[in-house]
């Protein structure tokens, strides 16, 4: 079994993925070790693979019926009730697909609100499906607790301020934080989890006319119907953010090999020797 | 290695066909309790199903909210209407005293009512706000006598599932569950914040349904009918809104 400096502490989690050129020689076992020269371990499992790419697809089709609903009316308020005649807290300088809205241009944008609000719908019930799924899942088999929850003593600032720097210095991650999240990822993923995704979902649904007539209190603590669709205005904006950084650093620290992991799972491990004895020479991948 | 394919194939296979299984009975279920809208077939079926679904399981008799007196909007937006038709002005130039709202089908007492019939009517009023599916809203006071009296009057017949109600403007016409057509805040409106419902707003009567989007809420109400399938109204999808790509149901 190579063995691989676990970067992140002595967590074991992501080393029971690694692999050896154990099987490819047990198959034959009179025959000295064949190592591959290229051996693969598995990174990311199916579970978060599978929701990664669902939430990717639903994300994308949120964003572009997200974006046709706020163009129909891009005025936003504050309070229960804003309309055209009222003042607002803040306009998009853009073109509405409306023409009784004021917007200082002299068109209109085509109207696509119709499969712009069944699209934005049936994405959210796929979203909410697929996160509840990753959610559950990563509670019971300990990828919450062994790979997103930072370290206690990492915790501080001491570890803050290094990989601040180091990211601030556009650093390309060192090759053992290909297999961890480090401490910045893993705070960055919970508050994308467990905060702005829930915060997403809620003001949503405080805008339902129908859902806050069963639960009122989820339209009324945000202080009203208009202040909830500002509110999600500005969480799918954090939420933007969070992809336009999410992909950056996935570029800067190898597209090809981020992608791969993410899509197939495997991960070079760049730790096999070059014996090219044998036939089996080539990649090897193995999976518990 | 095979040992573990075979595991992950059997379990895979079996939460597979339970999954089809629930989804059949799911959809059983769902049909017999009435959670599967009109226009629950094309793409978006799923979402749309869904969301009727769960909302009329949460949503079946809660109350939209309501407001104060003071929360009533100064500048309510009465959105576009489209230029009257000439019955429509001949209407108005009566002061709409040969306005005529009929009920028919699925009724034990067909009739047609004027105005000051339905307003001799308990009179009731709501102050709830109108959304629009664009994201604008206003809060007005509503003054009308709810759908659930009416439909009494005339006997709605134990086999109705749906209301379907038409505006005297051409092609405008929407459709309700007996939840929503029953639902105690579903007004024959003719009133709005202490006078007569205005033109702009849909006077002289229009259908107030605060849990659903303005779209349902038609304007310049003339007709309803009450009916079990809605198979035999346009293309079947319960309403110009779904023939136009919009949802069915808008309560969200």
């Amino acid at each position: 079994m190579p063995e691989r400096t676990p970067w992140y502490h002595s967590r074991v989690s992501d080393s029971a993925y690694v692999a050896s050129g154990a099987s490819a020689a047990s198959a034959v076992p009179a025959v000295p070790a064949v190592v591959p020269t290229k051996t693969m371990a598995l990174r990311h499992s199916a579970l978060v693979r599978v929701t990664h790419w669902i939430t990717t697809l639903c994300f994308f089709a949120l964003l572009v019926s997200g974006g046709e609903i706020v163009i129909s009316h891009p005025r936003f308020y504050w309070g229960e009730t804003g309309n055209d005649l009222t003042p607002t807290l803040f306009k998009l300088p853009i073109p509405a697909s409306r023409n009784l809205v004021p917007t200082g241009y002299k068109f209109t944008l085509p109207d696509a609100n119709g499969w712009g609000r069944y699209l934005h719908f049936q994405a959210a019930w796929v979203l909410v499906f697929t996160g509840l799924l990753y959610a559950i899942s990563i509670l019971l088999n300990g990828h919450l607790r062994n790979n997103l929850l930072p370290a206690k003593s990492d915790l501080s600032w001491r570890t803050f301020s290094t990989a601040i720097a180091s990211h601030l210095r556009f650093e390309r991650p060192s090759a053992a934080e290909a297999w961890s999240y480090n401490v910045l990822q893993r705070l960055t993923y919970l508050f994308v989890i467990f905060v702005l995704f829930p915060l997403i979902i809620w003001t949503g649904l405080a805008m339902s006319p129908a859902f806050v007539s069963a639960v009122p209190a989820a339209v009324n603590v945000l202080g009203g119907q208009q202040s909830a669709r500002t509110l999600h205005f500005f969480v799918s904006l954090a939420l933007v953010a969070f992809l336009l950084v999410h992909v950056g650093m996935v570029w800067l620290a190898g597209f090809k090999s981020r992608m791969r992991a993410m899509i197939t799972g495997a991960m070079i491990t760049g730790r096999a020797s070059a014996n090219r004895a044998g036939t089996t020479a080539g990649t090897n991948m193995e999976r518990t | 290695m095979s040992k573990i394919s075979r595991r992950k194939l059997i379990t895979t296979g079996l939460a597979a066909a339970g999954g089809v299984a629930g989804l059949g009975v799911a959809t059983r279920l769902a049909q017999k309790y009435g959670l599967v809208p009109p226009d629950h077939g094309g793409i978006y079926g799923l979402g749309e199903t869904l969301t009727y679904a769960s909302q009329r399981l949460l949503t079946r008799h809660s109350l939209a909210r309501e407001f104060s007196t003071s929360q009533i909007s100064k500048r309510p937006f009465p959105n576009e209407v489209e230029p009257p038709t000439d019955e429509f002005k001949r209407l108005q130039a009566g002061g709409f005293a040969d306005w005529r709202f009929s009920i028919s089908g699925m009724v034990a007492r067909p009739a047609s009512f004027s105005l000051d019939q339905l307003k001799s009517f308990p009179p009731r009023t709501q102050i709830t706000m109108l959304q629009c599916e664009e994201g604008w809203s206003y809060i007005a006071e509503w003054i009308g006598v709810p759908l659930s009296h009416v439909l009494d009057v005339v006997g709605v017949l134990p086999q109705a599932k749906y209301v379907v109600y038409f505006s005297i403007e051409p092609d405008t016409w929407e459709s309700i569950d007996m939840a929503d057509a029953l639902h105690p805040q579903t007004f024959l409106t003719y009133g709005m914040n202490g006078d007569k419902l205005p033109v702009g707003h849909g006077g002289p009567l229009r259908l107030r349904l605060p849990r659903q989007v303005g779209y349902k809420n038609v304007k310049f109400l003339t007709h309803l009918t009450v009916t079990d399938s809605m198979k035999g109204f346009g293309k079947g999808l319960g309403g110009a809104s779904p023939e136009g790509g919009y949802a069915w149901y808008a309560g969200i």
